[in-house]
């Protein structure tokens, strides 16, 4: 018998992680359009039988891949794009048959909802909305300030996520990350809003002290909010991953062309999930080719 | 500043009026979306608004505008930080921001699209981008318009399809809802300058690109302009044009209007 319990181990496989997901859930796909996105383990969820979902994203091809599939019952979303490919071929299909429940916001209102339901709230108040037919296809509410001024305000519902899948550049064992590269988005928030947050990353250690005490001020978000971590390099391919790829803008271009020709997913799922994450790799030239990738110029 | 030159393409001519468009804004995040907008923007900062802020399109913000397409990835020289983790905090919520965007549609109210078209919002004929971040710029900041497409297909009858931007109808005006934040600006298109001076925050055409009439304006136009004093927009001068070729050292600018004309349309031929 000894005092001293063993150290957190999160560590998972990405099945495992697709695993402990379960049909209906709504799920938080952090990242921003072709950026930071989570795609290794979005391919893991296009391995397995995973339906009816809610899905709230910033949405880039995560969303498209997801709604082609017809893995995904509604979107919460203010945009999805491919940046350079303005429109999303694979989510634009999905919307345009029909069928694909949505609550289309505002990208600001969409970060003030995942607060909410960060911090506990039912709602936060915005005059974001207001004067546009969001509130109305949304079936938004309105509340009045208790005080002076009466301002009639929207009522920003909490998104409140069952799980939250991230893509961070490292992290420990025990789910302390290390985020990277110009620009975060809302990572922390989609964290801080789910009851279960999965991180990927693309470096995994077993004690982040002992390797990196020196960038603690990347440290995002808290591990109290990570349930489950796996290595997965090139994780976010072919979204960008600042500072270690680009995106892969001729992945992304052959996407969005097998959209139009044959533009049947069955037909093409293979190319862009493939059987493997190790044989997803080796298609698109291995670690060293996504290593390669520029990173984008705007 | 020198003479007005002849050699200006009509692409430039916008880039010019659309700058005016930032003059005079203050210490505000001056946002150029498309390269018409982003080298108005630049130019606006490198010559009568020095005061304005930009990112360098991604999160870093610079004093020197960050020239359009392939260049050294860490040619931008960072002067401050404005990632969109904080951007709705520090730039638009607070109002600190002029955007100026190219949605799909606008209407007579100044209502804005870039959501879908047709069909029904389950399932509509054309589905474009989403709102993104329409709704929140154009109640908190103000916002001003680059088309290099004048038609009626932009410049909708009625109302457009998804109001994704707040405009000035009196209808969608929400009882005891602060409006104040809406402040939309100018149009700039390839035939005109247009502001929201007219009746009611009416559009009217304030100034007609060299060789077009306001006839041949209402005639692409879906709905009913008001007149303002019109003037000619101004001719780019040579020190303009310099500055706008250093920004755009790849010449996009050719590719954004049909043809790339001259400033100097012969009357008749738009």
């Amino acid at each position: 018998m000894t005092l001293v319990a063993p150290q957190l181990d999160k560590r998972m496989s990405a099945a495992e992680i697709v695993a402990q997901l379960s049909d209906g859930m709504t799920l938080g796909i952090a990242g921003w359009g072709p950026r930071r996105k989570p795609m290794a383990l979005v391919r893991e969820i296009l391995r397995s039988d995973l339906k009816d979902l809610t899905v709230v994203a910033y949405g880039g091809a995560d969303v498209g891949m997801l709604c082609a599939a017809g893995k995904v019952r509604k979107l919460v979303f203010a945009f999805v794009t491919l940046d350079a490919i303005a429109l999303e071929p694979w989510f634009r299909k999905a919307r345009e048959a029909g069928g694909l429940e949505v609550l289309e916001l505002d990208e600001g209102m969409f970060q003030w909802g995942l607060k909410a339901a960060a911090f506990g709230l039912p709602f936060l108040p915005t005059r974001i909305g207001l004067g546009t037919d969001l509130a109305e296809l949304g079936g938004l509410k309105t509340v009045q300030s208790p005080y002076a001024d009466g301002e009639t305000l929207i009522a920003m519902p909490a998104l409140k996520l069952d799980a939250a899948l991230i893509h961070v550049n490292r992290c420990d064992w025990r789910g302390n990350v290390q985020v990277f590269g110009p620009d975060v988005y809302y990572d922390e928030w989609f964290a801080r809003a789910a009851d279960r947050a999965y991180v990927s990353c693309e470096e995994l250690v077993d004690r982040m002290e002992d390797h990196y005490p020196d960038n603690a001020q990347a440290n995002l978000f808290e591990r109290c909010f990570v349930t489950g971590v796996v290595e997965m390099p090139c994780g976010a391919h072919p979204s960008s991953m600042p500072p270690h790829y680009g995106w892969d803008m001729k992945a992304l271009k052959a996407y969005t062309d097998a959209a139009k020709d044959p533009g049947d997913w069955g037909a093409v799922k293979d190319r862009f999930v493939a059987a493997s994450e190790a044989e997803y790799l080796a298609m698109h030239g291995g670690r060293e080719a996504v290593a390669a990738l520029a990173l984008p110029i705007f | 500043m020198s003479e007005p030159t002849s050699m200006a393409s009509l692409a430039e001519l916008c880039i010019v009026a659309c700058s005016e468009a930032f003059r005079g804004n203050g210490e505000v995040v001056a946002s150029g979306v498309g390269a018409v907008p982003r080298l108005a923007a630049g130019l606006a900062k490198l010559t009568h608004s020095p005061e304005l802020m930009m990112t360098d399109g991604e999160a870093y913000l610079v004093e020197q505008p960050v020239p359009l397409g392939p260049r050294g990835y860490d040619d931008r020289r960072p002067a401050g930080y404005l990632p969109f983790s904080r951007f709705f905090d520090a730039a638009v919520w607070s109002g600190r921001r002029h955007a100026m965007v190219t949605p799909t549609q606008l209407d007579r109210f100044g209502q804005i699209n870039l959501s879908c078209m047709g069909g029904t919002y389950r399932q509509p004929k054309t589905q474009m981008l989403g709102v993104r971040g329409f709704p929140g710029n154009t109640i908190c900041h103000p916002n001003s318009f680059f088309f290099p497409a004048h038609g009626p297909r932009v410049f909708v009858a009625g109302e457009v399809d998804m109001i994704s931007g707040v405009g000035y109808n009196p209808a969608k005006r929400v009882a005891g809802g602060n409006f104040t934040g809406v402040d939309l600006r100018r149009i700039i298109t390839n035939l005109c300058v247009m502001d929201f001076g007219g009746k009611d925050n009416a559009i009217r055409v304030i100034s007609l690109h060299p060789g077009v009439t306001f006839e041949e304006v209402q005639d692409a136009t879906g709905f009913a302009l008001e007149k303002g004093d019109i003037a000619e927009t101004p001719m780019p001068c040579p020190e303009q044009l310099e500055i706008i070729a250093s920004l755009d050292p790849h010449g996009i600018r050719a590719s954004v209007i049909k043809d790339n004309p001259s400033a100097r349309m012969p009357a008749g031929q738009v």
